[in-house]
């Protein structure tokens, strides 16, 4: 049953997944990987579709997600499941905030769990890169070291690099125009 | 206009209003909820969006969660929740059918291979800023570094690492405590 699997998954990873949208995304890719539901690439679209569209990304990318794999109740289903976690946990701790924040083990779980977060999301993040920047199968096909590195997306990817971090007129605008001038070069540039 | 409604509604806007949730969300929350609807003072939302950002969720549900509940209980908490989740739904359900619609186009595909050079370049631009919160101290830096390198070579599911890391921060603090 397909809808209460997505449902599940997306439980899981509500439960798992720790300091925003981005923290959902390991959990995407394991998902990617066991169930073969989308790629990794396809993935990778709908978070770029996820980040320049309205609503907390977590959210988009259980929605778009779900979509892809079984349709508008997949979609619902997925959502759902993401959210129920959270609603559950807040009402229990809402009873006793201040007792849960001065908790010394529950603080001291979370700073224990903080750069484990960080360490998953550089991974998904690793996983981006490689399909973003490298022509793994052109690589395989032809054995050539020249091969491997898809030039044209490395320069983009140093321009972007530059604009976001460096250049002071561009550095603070929304990713949404970083995504939107990266969707016309590919087109420029032929992918 | 009942509150279960004003609350569907009221966090529908914030969903409508914000992209990529977490921080960017904070000054939509203050505007409709402390200072149009007065459902919570400023120090509160600050205090709700502090356990948002360690409990496991979406820090934007588990805001509207809070506030919805401390209005009208649980019902009040769904119908908030509900509401956050309302325009992701609507938006991303109508661009992913155009998008299945046009995604064998050439043109399309190239954009794509573009766009995701860009998601990676946004990435990397988060990771940096995270680890600039988070690696304070010996702990931090190996398991970020450990966990990193172990879940891209290993086929561990990340549950495991995140029950792991929560140990280690528990036994890390407790011998910290025992040895003052």
């Amino acid at each position: 049953m397909i809808y209460l699997r997505l449902f599940l998954e997306f439980f899981k990873t509500g439960l798992f997944s720790v300091g925003g949208g981005l923290a959902t995304i390991p959990f995407l890719y394991e998902l990617s990987a066991k169930t073969g539901w989308f790629s990794y690439e396809e993935l990778a679209n709908m978070m770029a579709v996820s980040e320049s569209t309205p609503g907390p990304m977590g959210v988009n990318m259980a929605t778009y997600v779900g979509f892809e794999t079984a349709g508008v109740p997949g979609s619902i289903c997925a959502t759902i499941g993401l959210v129920t976690p959270s609603v559950i946990i807040i009402l229990i701790i809402a009873k006793a905030l201040h007792a849960f924040r001065s908790n010394r083990y529950v603080d001291a779980a979370f700073y224990g769990i903080r750069p484990c977060s960080l360490g998953l999301i550089a991974a998904a993040g690793a996983i981006v890169a490689k399909i973003a920047l490298l022509n793994i199968d052109l690589f395989k096909q032809t054995g050539l070291f020249t091969d491997l590195v898809n030039i044209r997306a490395l320069i983009l990817a140093a321009a972007l690099l530059v604009l976001t971090r460096a250049v002071k007129f561009t550095k603070n605008l929304h990713p949404l125009w970083f995504i939107a001038f990266s969707a016309i070069m590919g087109i420029l540039l032929k992918y | 206009m009942p509150i279960l409604f004003d609350l569907f509604v009221t966090f529908a806007k914030v969903g409508v209003c914000t992209f990529g949730g977490g921080y960017a969300m904070l000054p939509i929350l203050e505007r409709e909820v402390v200072s149009n609807k007065g459902w919570a003072t400023m120090d509160e939302l600050l205090d709700y969006y502090a356990v948002g950002q360690c409990t496991p969720g979406i820090i934007a549900v588990n805001t509207a969660t809070f506030i919805g509940n401390k209005h009208k209980g649980i019902p009040g908490s769904i119908c908030a929740t509900l509401g956050m989740i309302f325009p992701s739904l609507v938006i991303i359900l109508i661009i992913a059918s155009v998008l299945s619609n046009f995604a064998d186009i050439p043109a399309v595909q190239s954009a794509f291979a573009g766009i995701r050079v860009c998601v990676c370049v946004l990435i990397f631009n988060a990771i940096i800023k995270l680890w600039k919160s988070v690696v304070k101290d010996m702990y931090s830096l190996i398991c970020v570094l450990a966990v990193f390198l172990l879940s891209i070579f290993l086929d561990i599911s990340p549950v495991i690492f995140v029950l792991l890391s929560a140990v280690c921060g528990i036994l890390i603090k407790t011998a910290e405590v025992r040895s003052k």
